[in-house]
C-alpha cells in the first residue's frame, strides 16, 4: 500500500471547497481509494454530502459535552458514509464567540493522538474555513500533516487575490516543513477566458491549474439530496468531471513552493484579461470642480 | 557615603554591561545610572517602564498581577474572580499577605481562590456561560459578598470574551457590583498596567456609585489610598492618623471594603503612600470632586514626623495640636529603639531591589538606625518614581531599573553591601553568598513596618537578620589558616 497523502484545501470563502472536495473524494472512493475527510471549519458542512445528514456531530462538541477531548473515544467522532469515507468534523463555537482556531488545534490533536490516520488510509483530504484568519486554520499544514496543498479559485477578482495570499502561507509553513502547492482547482464561475485566467495564474505561481470544473447545475440538485454528483447520477457528465480531478490529483507529483506575486503583477493579469481596469492616476486626489476646471 | 566615586560606578556598570550582546548592552545601560541629586528630572539618567529584554531574568509581573494581586484583591467582602486557567489565581492565592478582619467564607474572601478553572472546551466554545454561572453559584454559596470583581487571565482577552456583558446582567439581577477587570496578564510591559487598568475599572464601575447620597461628613475626613495592610501596616497607618483627630472613611485596599471605596469621594484629602498603584484613582478624585492627594511616608519616625506635620497643615490648629501630641508621645519609644539598634545597625550598608513605592520609601528607615542606602531600585516604576528617588539617594549611589538576576549579583559582588532587601527570587542567591536579606515585599512574614509601631518591628527584623550567628560560620573548617591551626598541624 501507498504512503498516506494528505491534502488540504483551501481557497476564498464561498468558492466552493466544501462541494469540490466532497465530490473529489467520492471520486477516489469509487475508484477504490480508501479516504477521510476532516472537517476544519466550525459550520461543520464538509461532510454532509458523504453522509447525507444536515451536520455531523462535531469532535469539540462531544467534547463539550463530555467534558474534555480526553473523555472521547476515536468511534464516537468518527462516522463512515458514502463508498467507506471516513468522516470527522472539528466543529467549534457560534459565530462572536470561544475561539475556532483552538477548535481545530484541539481536535486535530486528538485526531493524531487517537491514530485516526491508519495505516489503511491512502487520502486525507483537510477542507478548511476560507480565511486562515489565525494559527489554528494554519494548523492542517503545520509539520507531519498536510503536504499538499490544493487551492479552490475562480476567474473572479476576489477568489484570486485569495490563491495569492494562501500561497504566501505555504511560503511561510513550506520553508520550515515539507508543505507544497500541488495546483489550483478551477471551479467555475463561466467568467470569460476563465481557464486560461488561472492557468496563467497558476504558472506566476509555480504551479499549475489541475483541473477547470465547469459549472453544471447537476451539483446543486446533488446537493438539495444531500449527496455527490458522483452517488446521485454516477452517469452524469459532471461527474467525470470530478473523477477526472480525482485521477489527476492521484497520478499528482507537482508539488512547488509556491512563488506568491505582487500586488501590482496581480492587478497587471487582470487588466490583461479585462477584469479590471487600468487606473487613471491624473484622477486621483482631484475634487470634481478640479477636474470639471481640468 | 557611597562605597565607590562617581567614576568607580560608572566604571561597574559598564563592566557588567561588558557580557550583553551589543543591542541588549545598549537597552540595559539606559536602565543603570549613577545617582546625581543635581539632576532635576529622572528622565535625563534613566529609562523605565520599558519592555523587559528576552533572555534575561526580570523579577516583574503581569498586569493579572498588578490588578487581582494589588489593586483588587484585598477588597475583603468582594470576591474576585481569576477568570481563566486555574494557575494564575492558586498561585497568586494569599500570596501578599493583606491582613483582614472577618470571617473568611463568610463575611470576607480575602485568602480564598476563586476561578472559572477554564477548560479547553471554554477557550473553544468561550467561557462566558461559565463565567455566568459561576457569579450564580457565588451568590448562593456565599451571600454576604459585597460584589465581584472578575479579574481577566490572558486567554479572556486572545478570545475575546464578553465579561462586560455578563457582569452587567449579573449586576442587574442581583443588585450588587460586578466588576469586569480587562488586566490580562500579556498587556503591558509589567503589573504597572495592571494597577492603572485596575484603578480605572473601579473608577467606572465603583466609585460614583454613591454619588449624591447623604453621607456624614466631617472637616476631618480623610482616606489611605495605596496602603495594602501588608503584615497589618495600614492598622499602624491608621491608629497615627485617628490618634491625630482625623477620621479615616476608607482603606484603599488592605482591610477595605467596597462601601469603603464608594464613600471616599466623600472624603476631605486622600493620603496616598503606594503612588505607582494609585495615583490614578487620586488624580481622577481631584478632578472630578476637587479632593486634593498628598503622598506621605510612614517608614521610620523621620519621615513618620515629616508626613504626620505636613498632613496636619492641610487641618486646622486642634489637629495641628494633637499632632504635635502624638510625636510627642512616640519620641520617647523612637528614642528607646534608636538607643537599642542604632550602635548594632550604625554604618551598615543596604542595597534594595523592590517595587511600588520602597525603593525609595525604606530610605529613610534605614537611615534612621544608622544606616545606609547604597543601591536601589524599581520593578515596573515610571519615570515619576525615580524622579522622587533622586533626591532620597546619596550622590553616586547606584540606580537600577527592571534589574536582571545577573546585573543585581554583580553589584552585590562588587558593592558588598552588609545587607540586600528585595524579594523571595532573590533571597536564596543572596543567603548563599553569604549575605543577609530581608524581604521587602512581605516583610519575610513579620510586619508592619509602617508608623510608629511598624519601625519598631522594622529595627528588630533588621537586627536578627544582620545579627544572626550564622553568617559567622561560612567559612568551611579546611578553609580556615589560623595561626592556632597552623601550630597545631605543626605540632
Amino acid at each position: 500500500m501507498a504512503k498516506l497523502r494528505q491534502c488540504a484545501i483551501y481557497g476564498k470563502g464561498g468558492i466552493g471547497k466544501s462541494t469540490t472536495t466532497q465530490n473529489l473524494v467520492a471520486a477516489l472512493a469509487e475508484s477504490g481509494k480508501k479516504v477521510m475527510i476532516v472537517g476544519c471549519d466550525p459550520k461543520a458542512d464538509s461532510t454532509r454530502l458523504i453522509l447525507h445528514s444536515k451536520a455531523q456531530t462535531t469532535v469539540m462538541h462531544l467534547a463539550a459535552e463530555a467534558g474534555s477531548v480526553e473523555d472521547l473515544e476515536l468511534e464516537d467522532v468518527l462516522s463512515v458514509g458514502y463508498g467507506g469515507i471516513k468522516c470527522v468534523e472539528s466543529g467549534g463555537p457560534e459565530p462572536g464567540v470561544g475561539c475556532a482556531g483552538r477548535g481545530v488545534i484541539t481536535a486535530i490533536n486528538f485526531l493524531e493522538e487517537e491514530g485516526a490516520y491508519d495505516e489503511d488510509l491512502d487520502f486525507v483530504f483537510y477542507d478548511v474555513l476560507g480565511d486562515v484568519v489565525c494559527g489554528g486554520f494554519a494548523m492542517p499544514i503545520r509539520e507531519n500533516k498536510a503536504q499538499e496543498i490544493y487551492i479552490v479559485c475562480s476567474g473572479e477578482m476576489m477568489a484570486m487575490y485569495a490563491a495569492n495570499n494562501i500561497s504566501k502561507g505555504i511560503v511561510k509553513y513550506a520553508n520550515s516543513g515539507g508543505v507544497r502547492l500541488a495546483g489550483l482547482i478551477c471551479n467555475s464561475r463561466n467568467t470569460d477566458r476563465e481557464d486560461e485566467l488561472i492557468e496563467a495564474l497558476a504558472a506566476r505561481l509555480g504551479t499549475t491549474m489541475i483541473h477547470f470544473v465547469p459549472r453544471d447545475n447537476a451539483v446543486q440538485h446533488a446537493e438539495i439530496r444531500r449527496m455527490t454528483v458522483i452517488e446521485y447520477d454516477a452517469k452524469h457528465k459532471q461527474a467525470d468531471e470530478y473523477r477526472a480531478l480525482a485521477r489527476k490529483i492521484n497520478d499528482n507529483t507537482n508539488f512547488v513552493i509556491p512563488t506568491p506575486i505582487e500586488m501590482e503583477e496581480l492587478e497587471e493579469l487582470l487588466m490583461e484579461f479585462g477584469i479590471m481596469e487600468a487606473e487613471d492616476e491624473t484622477i486621483i486626489g482631484k475634487t470634481a470642480e478640479e477636474l470639471a476646471a481640468g | 557615603m557611597a562605597v565607590l566615586t562617581r567614576d568607580e560606578t560608572d566604571a561597574l556598570i559598564a563592566e557588567v554591561l561588558e557580557v550583553y550582546p551589543e543591542k541588549a548592552k545598549k537597552d540595559r545601560a539606559k536602565h543603570l545610572a549613577v545617582n546625581d541629586q543635581s539632576v532635576e528630572q529622572s528622565k535625563k539618567c534613566i529609562t523605565s517602564n520599558r519592555k523587559s529584554l528576552p533572555g534575561v531574568m526580570t523579577i516583574r509581573g503581569c498586569a493579572y498581577a498588578g490588578s487581582k494581586g494589588v489593586v483588587w484583591g484585598p477588597i475583603k467582602d468582594m470576591i474576585h474572580i481569576s477568570h481563566g486557567p486555574v494557575g494564575c489565581g492558586q498561585y497568586s492565592r494569599a500570596g501578599r499577605r493583606n491582613y483582614y478582619v472577618g470571617t473568611t467564607g463568610v463575611d470576607s474572601f480575602g485568602t480564598m481562590n476563586f476561578t472559572s478553572d477554564f477548560q479547553e472546551k471554554d477557550i473553544v466554545f468561550g467561557g462566558d456561560k461559565k463565567l455566568a454561572k459561576l457569579i450564580e453559584e457565588i451568590e448562593g454559596l456565599f451571600p454576604l459578598n459585597k460584589g465581584i470583581s472578575v479579574q481577566s487571565e490572558c486567554p479572556i482577552g486572545l478570545i475575546g470574551d464578553d465579561i462586560e456583558a455578563v457582569s452587567k446582567k449579573a449586576s442587574a439581577s442581583f443588585d450588587k457590583p460586578v466588576v469586569p477587570v480587562r488586566c490580562e496578564g500579556f498587556r503591558g510591559v509589567s503589573q504597572s498596567l495592571g494597577h492603572h487598568i485596575a484603578n480605572d475599572a473601579i473608577r467606572d464601575w465603583v466609585l460614583d456609585k454613591r454619588d449624591g447620597q447623604p453621607h456624614e461628613s466631617t472637616p476631618y475626613d480623610v482616606a489611605i489610598i495605596g496602603d495594602y495592610n501588608i503584615g497589618g501596616d495600614a492598622w499602624a497607618t491608621r491608629i497615627l492618623l485617628e490618634e491625630m483627630g482625623l477620621r479615616v472613611v476608607a482603606q484603599w485596599s488592605g482591610d477595605g471594603t467596597l462601601a469603603e471605596m464608594m464613600n471616599t469621594p466623600k472624603v476631605k484629602l486622600n493620603l496616598l503612600h503606594c503612588y505607582r498603584s494609585m495615583n490614578y484613582i487620586s488624580r481622577h478624585m481631584e478632578e472630578k470632586y476637587g479632593i486634593p492627594y498628598m503622598e506621605y511616608n510612614f517608614f521610620g519616625p523621620t519621615k513618620i514626623i515629616e508626613s504626620l506635620r505636613k498632613i496636619a497643615a492641610f487641618f486646622d490648629d486642634s489637629i495641628k495640636e494633637k499632632c504635635e501630641q502624638v510625636i510627642a508621645r512616640y519620641q520617647p519609644m523612637m528614642d528607646e529603639i534608636i538607643a537599642k539598634y542604632r550602635p548594632r545597625l550604625e554604618g551598615k550598608k543596604v542595597m534594595l531591589y523592590v517595587g511600588g513605592l520602597r525603593p525609595r520609601h525604606v530610605i529613610g528607615a534605614y537611615e534612621d538606625l544608622g544606616m545606609e542606602v547604597i543601591g536601589t531600585g524599581y520593578e515596573f516604576g515610571h519615570n515619576d518614581d525615580y524622579d522622587r528617588t533622586i533626591k532620597e539617594m546619596g550622590d553616586a549611589t547606584l540606580l537600577y531599573d527592571d534589574v536582571t538576576g545577573f546585573e543585581l549579583e554583580e553589584f552585590v559582588k562588587r558593592l558588598k553591601p552588609d545587607m540586600v532587601g528585595s524579594g523571595i527570587k532573590e533571597k536564596y542567591i543572596f543567603q548563599k553568598m553569604g549575605i543577609p536579606l530581608r524581604q521587602m515585599h512581605s516583610w519575610d512574614y513579620s510586619g508592619p513596618y509602617h508608623g510608629y509601631d511598624g519601625f519598631a518591628i522594622f529595627a528588630r527584623d533588621m537586627d536578627i537578620a544582620l545579627a544572626n550567628p550564622v553568617w559567622h560560620n561560612m567559612t568551611p573548617p579546611w578553609k580556615k589558616t589560623s595561626d592556632a591551626e597552623n601550630e597545631a598541624i605543626a605540632a
